[in-house]
């Protein structure tokens, strides 16, 4: 099980993100009001975008270029957009704090 | 068993028919919808407000996935119809789909006509039909300079206007000598040329298109006539024609449309048309209204409610340009038997001609004003005989004084009569809206009956019905929500921050019961600057609610870098400060350092993570370039060295920049100091300029070099450089007080009225009351760029996390794992 540690829980800011370059891909790790996190390539399907600088409401993200709207769940751009970003597992281990991605769960871009 | 329906076409005309036959009998018919673009029904009407930037494309979806999926139609987009089996009755799809039908309707709109000029083939010709195109244009005005439209029709216009605001250089070619020649007589047609000339389009009129030129890419335009004229791009609005290929194919009787009797059926049984395709009693419709009440028989007849059938259109159309006002409907031009009544006003820019035959109104062409076009639409339909007293139509009873009023209208309209044309709605059911679903609003009949919809041109009509049919105090005046996630207005939603004491943006979406939780990207910033303005002391800056840009306080560029620009008060620097300026450009390998247009210095292409360290260097305060927010003070040389000046106009323009620096506003601020009437520091196309003159200051208000540009009102004139401070200091918090987020204030200038503003600000106690609530903002800003330094956990979230390698941590703890990515949810 290849877990790559990539930060603490304190690195994290509400409905903020952070960055992260792994695998020749650059991840933005979000962390939702409720928690949990999420991760997705940290590039809008529409012009390259940096998503990790959009504004968060609840598990959506808007991309700070032009305001696609992005579901973290699934990496499916909202109509009438449409596209789709890639998306990878974060563990977050309660115990210590710890950030990790799952790079096993690369979930790949699926066509729309 | 349910009958299978099958439809063609997902465009306005057959969904609009699908609706209708849903209300009637939603159980009779187990329904798909094949459509060859890839987006559920949406309105193309927009698709001329999208392209002039006043809306989005995803304000334009009329059904949106959920729709389909509420109302069980199975929908396959992408997918292109080639072929219809009668015989087998199923049709059959590009991607090898083949679909069964009991019934099968044909709504496959029309085709932009292409003139076949040699070369038409070359990229950079277009039509004007989809949001394909709507999208090509947007992008190339990104790249190229030049357009040509070809086609001074309505979508012409309307697709040269779109390419003005994208700041494209546009010239309409057209082969008449006049413009919108089917929609406008000759005195109305010149008018909208001039109106339009002035607002930068060119006109190159009785011009032949002969050859397109270039190589790969369209590079100009070849005439009959020898001339030429250079573009980039080629728009071709010149008309469209009926798709018809697969009704063709299939042996259906073609004509010019498919053509369908009075209940929109084709020759070959069992298979109906509507919409632009479709083709009844010769006409082929090219607007949505017929197509609506094309829609409505359909529905009726296959939901077997007894119809009259479809008895053609009268036509009306409104020019969706904004700034000119035109409106047509049917026979406007002077024929033998018809008398018209004509008033010209060349001052006020208005034109008027209502053509009468009989007695009876018949058509109508308005310029300049087009409030009396939905009354003048009902008496054409009417047919109301006017014989004797036609005056009345434009003058009223008594001859002179007003037209007849709207309210007189709406009382004599018939219930089945149509108000909205658009969207094909009656009066009954505006009025069953507003009695039985409980409508008070303009929005809330909208979003019920999509009455005022799309062209708008009925707005005074249903406000009408709505008033009459409540009485004018039950009515919510024009309430539209300041987002998609709530109805409140801008008013409503600060009041009941101020009345409430709501302190976060998280209270007010929970007692104003917000729609989506989290809210959007729309009303967050919003609700965080409605907080700190309400609120300054108590209001914690809610930085996740904040814009990239002022979360980072640096601009993002399109590669994900950001720039810099330090304040430079009044734009005046000092050697060292250059130099500065400059080893830090070099240190951190800045790609391009450019003066800009306020007078100041750009570093741009910076890495994120070079910010606060930049900043730290540089030693200078942020020059908020980014931000909502006092930008620049923009002033020229002034008395100090000007032979002109007659004021210290540097001296002033710092002085306000320093006393209103780091000020949030509704949307950016600009201000400038002339040093004369010459006005060299632009003054009157800002936010706030001030122009001296001999022995004292004018105060100008309300102008925007911007995408409208607009030249500043005279607010007052004073004598002394305090007095300056304290108008300047009472606006701009009258401003942050009343405007809505996002409105610059020359568009809160022309909505609340300059006299307005005037009135709120001639007491001087209460200008001082005004500084007194700026002054308790400004006194709590701090520089951002230093704040960041300072703070190490402010700093961090400039730098990104390092992967460290895998990593086995995990290994024990996984049962406590909690938050990770949920398997894919279900569909929403
Ligand atoms: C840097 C500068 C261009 C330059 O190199 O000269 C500039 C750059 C941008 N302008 Fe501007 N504007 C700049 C002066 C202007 C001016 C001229 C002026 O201020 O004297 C105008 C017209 C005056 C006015 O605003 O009335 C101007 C009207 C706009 C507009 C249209 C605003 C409007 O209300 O119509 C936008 C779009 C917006 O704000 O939504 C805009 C937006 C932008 C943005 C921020 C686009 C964006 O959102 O990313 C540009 C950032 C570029 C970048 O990547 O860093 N910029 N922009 C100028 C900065 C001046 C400064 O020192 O702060
Ligand atoms: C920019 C613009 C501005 C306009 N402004 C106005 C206005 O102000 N007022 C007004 O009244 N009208 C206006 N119109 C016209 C109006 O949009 C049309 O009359 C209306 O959209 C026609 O509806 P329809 O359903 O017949 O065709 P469409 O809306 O074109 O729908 C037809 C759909 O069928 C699909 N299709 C075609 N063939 C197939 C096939 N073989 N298989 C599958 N799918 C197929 C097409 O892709 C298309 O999506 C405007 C049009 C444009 C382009
Ligand atoms: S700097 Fe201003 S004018 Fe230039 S491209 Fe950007 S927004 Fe447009
Ligand atoms: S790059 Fe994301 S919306 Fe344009």
């Amino acid at each position: 099980m290849a877990d790559i540690h990539i930060g603490h829980l304190s690195d994290f800011a509400d409905r903020r993100a952070r960055t992260v370059q792994w695998d020749g891909t650059e991840w933005a790790i979000f962390l939702l009001s409720d928690g949990t996190f999420r991760a997705i390539e940290n590039r809008c399907p529409h012009k390259a975008g940096k998503l990790s600088e959009g504004i968060v409401c609840d598990h959506h993200v808007y991309c700070p270029l032009h305001d696609w709207k992005i579901d973290m769940n699934d990496g499916q751009v909202q109509a009438p957009d449409t596209g789709c970003v890639s998306s990878i597992e974060v563990i977050h281990h309660e115990a210590t704090g710890k950030i990790f991605l799952r790079t096993e769960s690369v979930g790949l871009k699926q066509t729309s | 068993m349910k009958r299978k329906l099958v439809m063609v076409g997902n465009g306005m005309a057959g969904v609009a028919f699908v609706e209708q036959l849903l209300k009637l009998n939603p159980n009779k018919f187990e329904i798909t919808i094949i459509g060859a673009e890839p987006h559920p029904n949406y309105n193309r009407i927009m698709l001329s407000s999208v392209l002039a930037g006043d809306a989005e494309m995803k304000d334009i979806v009329l059904n949106d996935w959920d729709w389909y999926r509420d109302n069980h139609i199975m929908l396959h987009v992408g997918h292109t119809v080639t072929q219809i089996d009668s015989a087998k009755k199923t049709v059959h799809t590009d991607q090898g789909l083949a679909v069964p039908y009991d019934e099968l309707v044909l709504a496959t709109g029309s085709l932009p006509f292409m003139l076949p000029l040699p070369g038409a083939d070359k990229e950079g010709v277009i039509a004007f039909r989809d949001i394909k195109d709507c999208n090509t244009m947007i992008e190339t005005s990104r790249k190229y300079k030049k357009a040509i439209v070809i086609g001074g029709g309505l979508l012409g216009l309307e697709a040269a206007r779109g390419l003005l605001n994208l700041n494209m250089e546009v010239s309409v070619v057209h082969i008449f000598n006049f413009l919108m020649e089917r929609q406008l007589d000759p005195t109305g047609s010149k008018m909208l040329q001039e109106e339009l000339e002035r607002q930068g389009m060119k006109f190159l009129l009785e011009k032949h298109s002969d050859t397109i030129i270039g190589k790969k890419r369209v590079t100009g335009l070849r005439f009959k006539d020898g001339t030429q004229e250079d573009a980039d791009l080629i728009v071709m609005a010149v008309g469209i024609k009926p798709n018809v290929q697969i009704a063709k194919e299939a042996g259906i009787e073609v004509n010019r449309g498919i053509v369908v009797n009075d209940v929109m059926e084709t020759s070959v049984p069992s298979i109906y048309s509507l919409g632009e395709c479709a083709e009844h009693r010769g006409i082929v419709y090219g607007l949505v209204a017929p197509l609506y009440e094309q829609g409505a028989v359909l529905a009726k007849h296959l939901a077997g409610v007894e119809t009259k059938g479809y008895a053609g259109s009268v036509l009306s159309t409104k020019l969706k340009v904004s700034g000119v006002q035109v409106f047509s409907a049917g026979r406007f031009t002077d024929e033998p038997g018809t008398k018209a009544l004509r008033v010209q006003d060349d001052l006020s820019g208005i034109y008027k001609k209502v053509v009468f035959e009989g007695g009876k109104v018949v058509g109508a062409v308005l310029f300049g004003d087009t409030s009396e076009g939905s009354k003048l639409f009902s008496l054409i339909r009417s047919g109301e005989d006017y014989a004797g007293r036609e005056r009345e139509v434009l003058f009223g009873k008594e001859g002179g004084g007003g037209s007849s009023s709207t309210a007189d209208l709406v009382e004599a309209m018939s219930g089945d009569e149509i108000v909205c044309g658009c969207n094909g709605v009656t009066k009954d059911t505006i009025i069953e809206a507003i009695k039985d679903k409980g409508c008070v609003s303009l929005g809330e009949i909208k979003a019920c009956t999509k009455a005022s919809g799309s062209c708008g041109g009925c707005k005074p009509l249903v406000e009408q019905i709505l008033a009459s049919t409540l009485g004018e105090d039950n009515v919510k005046k024009v309430k539209e929500g300041i987002c998609g996630c709530t109805e409140l207005s801008r008013d409503e939603v600060v009041e009941s921050i101020t009345r409430m004491k709501l302190k976060t943006s998280k209270e007010v979406m929970h007692v104003l019961e917000w729609r989506n939780p989290e809210g959007c990207s729309k009303c967050r910033p919003a609700l965080n600057y409605y907080l700190g303005m309400v609120f300054p002391e108590e209001h914690e800056d809610e930085l996740e609610s904040r814009f990239v840009n002022e979360r980072n306080h640096a601009n993002i560029q399109k590669d994900g870098t950001f720039s810099v620009v330090p304040r430079i008060y009044g734009g005046v620097t000092t050697p060292e400060e250059l130099k500065r300026i400059a080893d830090v450009a070099g240190k951190y390998d800045v790609p391009l350092v450019k003066i800009t247009g306020g007078q100041r210095i750009d570093l741009l292409g910076v890495k994120k993570e070079d910010l606060p360290n930049m900043w730290r260097d540089l030693d200078m305060p942020s020059g908020y370039a980014y931000g909502k927010a006092l930008r620049t003070v923009k002033t020229c040389v002034g008395n100090t060295f000007c032979r002109f000046g007659t004021q210290d106009s540097i001296g002033m323009g710092i002085a306000m920049e320093k006393r209103f620096e780091r000020l949030n506003t509704p949307a950016k601020v600009k201000l400038a100091v002339s040093g004369c009437p010459r006005n060299c520091a632009e003054a009157t196309i800002k936010d706030l300029g001030v122009v001296a003159i001999d022995g004292g200051w004018e105060i100008y208000v309300g102008g925007n070099g911007g995408t409208k540009v607009r030249a500043a009102d005279l607010l007052t004139k004073v004598k002394t450089e305090d007095e300056v401070l304290e108008w300047t200091g009472a606006y701009l918090q009258y401003y942050r007080e009343t405007a809505n987020f996002g409105e610059r204030t020359s568009e809160w200038l022309q909505r609340v009225g300059l006299a307005h503003i005037k009135e709120a600000l001639a007491d001087q106690g209460e200008r001082q009351a005004l500084v007194a609530r700026i002054d308790k903002t400004l006194d709590l800003m701090k520089d951002p760029w230093q704040q960041i330094i300072e703070s190490d956990d402010l700093r961090k979230a400039f730098d990104s996390l390092t992967a460290n390698s895998p990593d086995s941590a995990s290994g024990g703890g996984l049962n406590a794992v909690q938050g990770a990515l949920a398997e894919k949810p279900q569909a929403e």
